[in-house]
């Protein structure tokens, strides 16, 4: 290892211009003549649109132009795409609605785009998007998912009779059954996951330029994976062809999912700008954010989990209702199936399990990825599961998941999944050890003096990480390769730009990805620059979403590396006439091993661009790309334990000590897997304490604000003792697992298995809001136990 | 249309702005400043915050004309003569940062807290101090370990120049 390499705690390169204000988002890009657009949107969740009344805005000042829905279809504009076909259990695909950039004749959630305004202020353009009159025809609202199931529901979309968008399953229903009827002891429990808003602190941004005398777009956007976007922009959305569109997405403020996915105001700016001849800047507000970004879980499920005499696990039967959305977006159909039924085998050895999901339509604002997506919800209910078992049993829950640990691999689960590797129990040790789970009964007895209820609780999840196998995915409906591309451009002066199709929107990739290739070569990080985010320069990539970009992404520089390193070696060994064979790397030069002769990095790189004296037919030059496909998927797994303390007067959870252990495989950089782990704790306990959409009966959405939503603040969090155990995945050429969404997809079940430890209770739902907690303290008169 | 002057990072000037123009915008837009960053429109996020006069405000808050005569330090003048702040400094090397949008908020919030409540500050009394700034990405972990470096850091100094 160098001292920038692999597993060294480097320093962003990225930082100064972030702590100084030079970073550059796109809302912080301008240009000549630019325009600014407002949506106009829906206030009625769901509502037939009679008419659109544009005569008012048009006369305000600086107003070029409101555009709405009949105008993009007359122009061609695709309607909006679902990227993974699901297939239901009788086999039939998946009922999707049209879903169309500009609504023109009937909303179905409240913050749908029915029309666009192109004004010369923001301010303009906002005031005229006010003063366009839409006459809406009310039409009854259906919010809850198992609402729109019933019978006599309101309908949504002529294509999905009964609101159903699938009936979809995984695993064997009858042997599952059997395992059923032969338990020594079932565990049911109605698990709900609440519906969340992903809240990046970076608004959706889009600005669209036309050229028309070369017919070419740009559109700077706020996106994870610009690739992706261009894509789907050209392929679907027609708005133009690929080579005549330059996707840019330049530093980004967080994304954690909701900037996968390509939404109506991209198409709608590059549809207008070509329209109105001017460059045209979008610019979500919050609570645009909070309507219109893709909202993340939202399921009802009923789980059972089956036992036999000697409380191993013999079956898991899972039915979940996912809540869609008004509308499926990119992804949406791929997070409660593939990526949710899949991990329902946690860390245990389960011989049957069987998982059915409906998905539905309703009319909120469309679901799909956040951090973790379907591994979230997986994770809450297998872990809250375990917990509950474990106590009707009468064994200590680390004890009982210890007997039902995988401890063999590969193992091959009976979803899908085959984990390569993995030590479940080392994980559940380290937290243990570090949390003094011994001591907890000791610290319960003070907190019970004091008043208070404690309370202690596990999870040890496992997730699937760097997505994916492009031809596995593909059988199972995805409609893209998840595979990742690098190119490594060794310049003359042996310096060095990595080109990526990875985005990074604060994952560090411009200093972890450099550790990577000062690791191989031996050259200081300062020389190296990661390139991404741009179609123009980095020829094709997947993005980063899944905790992708280590996995799949770093694959892919590695073997990029490999083949400039071969270069590299033959014109060495050509310079040094010694044997191709005898050459190695490291420290920036290339050495014949066990002699004194050497040429630097910068001497190969300089031969190979002046080509004076290279081996016979070798073409000049040292650049190299890879794609890299995935083998299989990776497994983080890890232990996280939660302590609370409950004041039973007020129903305020305080944490008081929260220990994660994570198993990542390799690390390229502690500093930041921390900060990654850290950030996805926190988005987790928000979920589990704070974090709640709600809408009213009427599709209303109540929480569209930070002063409605909320987000978790300093105050209400703690510092965390994390710790790492390893095992390295065999699956990827650096044994790398992936961490960016593990603290998201643990952490709420081990809050709540302590909240409701504290409570002596059995069920409750997230967020253990103040009110929540204290009425169940109240219900279950728990106060009195307390004095 | 109404002309505003105020002083930004230590250079005099002035703008036509029209009256309902918010300070942030014509930070960003007028001034070219995009360091300030709108997070949330209702005051709650902190991305936005400016020193004004010595004091930490939200600059989505108010109009660009009640600052008028006012001395404005945006993101961009925290650094003197190209020499990052203390606090810049130990943001970077406690990884108290990760997208960078909440960043410049968090770090004038953090020195206009020192400034308030000088440089011993527990974790209880940054975490509390911190309710007016959002960050979706690093947990508040590092970033409270930041500021309390920084706040060690400038202790130092302090004692050092005495």
């Amino acid at each position: 290892m160098t001292a920038e390499g692999i597993g060294a705690r480097v320093l962003r390169k990225e930082d100064k211009r972030f702590i100084t204000g030079n970073g550059r988002y796109t809302d912080d890009v301008t240009m000549q003549r630019m325009g600014y657009a407002a949506f106009v949107r829906s206030t009625h969740a769901h509502a037939r649109i009679k008419s659109i009344n544009t005569d008012d805005a048009m006369k305000m000042p600086g107003v070029d132009a409101v555009l709405n829905g009949h105008q993009l279809v007359a122009d061609g504009i695709g309607n909006i795409i679902c990227g993974w076909m699901i297939h239901s259990k009788d086999g039939s695909p998946m009922n999707m609605g049209a879903y169309r950039a500009l609504e023109s004749e009937t909303v179905r959630y409240v913050g749908q785009a029915i029309a666009v305004v192109v004004a010369d202020t923001q301010q303009q353009a906002r005031d005229a998007a006010e003063a366009v009159v839409v006459d809406y025809e009310d039409l009854p609202a259906v919010i809850d998912s198992l609402d729109a199931l019933k019978e006599g529901a309101p309908q949504l979309h002529p294509e999905a009779a009964g609101n159903l968008i699938y009936d979809w399953e995984l695993g064997e229903e009858a042997q599952t059954d059997e395992a059923f009827a032969n338990a020594a002891h079932i565990t049911r429990m109605d698990i709900d996951n609440n519906r969340l808003i992903p809240n990046p602190m970076e608004p959706r941004a889009a600005l669209a330029h036309f050229d028309p005398s070369e017919e070419h777009y740009t559109l700077y956007t706020t996106s994870q994976n610009p690739h992706v976007a261009r894509l789907v922009l050209s392929a679907f959305y027609n708005v133009a062809s690929e080579n005549k569109l330059r996707v840019i997405a330049p530093d980004v403020g967080g994304g954690f999912g909701s900037k996968i996915f390509i939404y109506p105001e991209e198409i709608a700016c590059l549809w207008a700008t070509k329209r109105v001849g001017r460059p045209v800047k979008w610019t979500s507000d919050r609570t645009e954010a909070f309507l219109t970004d893709a909202h993340g879980r939202d399921h009802h499920s009923i789980a059972e989990l089956a036992l036999d005499e000697n409380n191993k696990i013999t079956g898991f039967r899972v039915k979940t209702v996912a809540n869609l959305g008004a509308y499926m977006s990119l992804f949406s159909s791929s997070v409660p199936t593939y990526l949710y039924a899949t991990l329902l085998s946690g860390q245990y050895n389960i011989p049957n399990i069987y998982a059915n999901v409906k998905a539905v339509y309703t009319n909120t604002t469309p679901v799909d990825a956040y951090r973790g997506a379907g591994r979230p919800e997986a994770t809450y209910v297998v872990e809250r599961m375990m917990e509950t078992a474990a106590k009707e049993i009468g064994m200590p829950p680390a004890e009982f998941r210890r007997i039902n640990f995988i401890r063999e691999f590969p193992h091959q689960t009976p979803v899908i999944m085959a984990y390569d590797a993995g030590d479940y129990e080392a994980s559940l040790n380290a937290a243990m050890k570090v949390i003094d789970y011994d001591g907890f009964a000791q610290r319960r007895t003070h907190s019970e003096a004091a008043g208070k209820l404690r309370g202690i609780g596990i999870s040890c999840y496992i997730e699937a990480c760097g997505i994916a196998p492009s031809q596995a995915v593909g059988s199972l409906g995805a409609g893209v390769g998840l595979w990742e591309s690098a190119e490594v451009r060794v310049n003359a002066v042996g310096t060095i730009e990595v080109l990526t199709g990875s985005h990074s929107h604060g994952q560090g990739h411009e200093t972890t990805f450099a550790q990577l290739v000062s690791d191989r070569l031996g050259l200081p990080t300062d020389s190296i620059s990661i390139v991404h985010g741009d179609t123009d320069k980095v020829q094709m990539g997947m993005g980063t979403y899944g905790s992708r970009s280590g996995a799949v992404g770093m694959s892919a520089i590695a073997k990029a590396l490999d083949k400039v390193e071969a270069k590299a070696k033959k014109i060495a060994a050509h310079l040094m006439e010694a044997s191709e064979g005898d050459i190695e790397i490291g420290n920036g030069e290339l050495k014949v091993t066990g002699t004194d002769r050497k040429l630097t990095f910068t001497e190969v790189a300089l031969a190979a661009y002046t080509a004076h004296n290279l081996p016979e037919g070798m073409e000049p030059g040292l650049k190299e790309g890879a794609f890299y496909d995935p083998t299989n998927f990776t497994f983080p797994a890890g232990c996280y334990i939660c302590e609370v303390e409950v004041d039973p007067d007020t129903g305020v959870v305080s944490i008081e000590d929260f220990v994660a252990a994570d198993d990542f495989g390799t690390i390229i950089n502690p500093m930041i897997v921390e900060g990654q782990v850290h950030g996805g704790l926190v988005q987790g306990i928000g979920q589990a304490m704070l974090e709640n959409a709600r809408y009213d009966e009427d599709g209303q959405l109540l929480t569209a604000s930070y002063m409605d939503y909320t987000m978790p603040r300093a105050g209400d969090v703690p510092s965390f003792t994390l710790e790492t155990t390893v095992t390295e995945c065999p699956g990827n050429p650096l044994g790398m697992k992936g961490c960016g969404e593990a603290g998201a997809i643990g952490s709420p079940p081990a809050v709540i298995n302590a909240v409701t430890d504290a409570l002596g209770i059995r069920d409750m739902n997230m967020p253990a809001s103040p009110n929540r907690v204290w009425q169940l303290i109240q219900d279950n008169g728990l106060k009195q136990a307390a004095e | 249309m109404t002309t505003v002057s105020m002083t930004v990072n230590g250079k005099q000037i002035s703008g036509e702005v029209e009256d309902r123009t918010l300070l942030s915008t014509f930070l960003r837009e007028n001034q070219g400043l995009t360091g300030t960053h709108i997070g949330c429109d209702t005051s709650q996020c902190g991305a936005c915050l400016v020193h004004l006069d010595g004091k930490a405000v939200k600059s989505c808050s108010m109009l660009a004309v009640q600052a008028t005569g006012s001395a404005v330090i945006t993101i961009e003048g925290v650094s003197q003569n190209g020499e990052l702040h203390i606090m810049q400094k130990a943001f970077k090397e406690n990884h108290g940062l990760q997208c960078g949008f909440c960043t410049p908020g968090m770090i004038i919030s953090a020195i206009d807290m020192i400034d308030r409540l000088g440089t011993d500050l527990d974790e209880k009394t940054i975490r509390h101090e911190l309710e007016g700034n959002i960050c979706r990405c690093t947990g508040y972990h590092n970033i409270v370990k930041a500021i309390k470096a920084a706040a060690d850091e400038m202790a130092e100094v302090l004692e050092a120049a005495e």
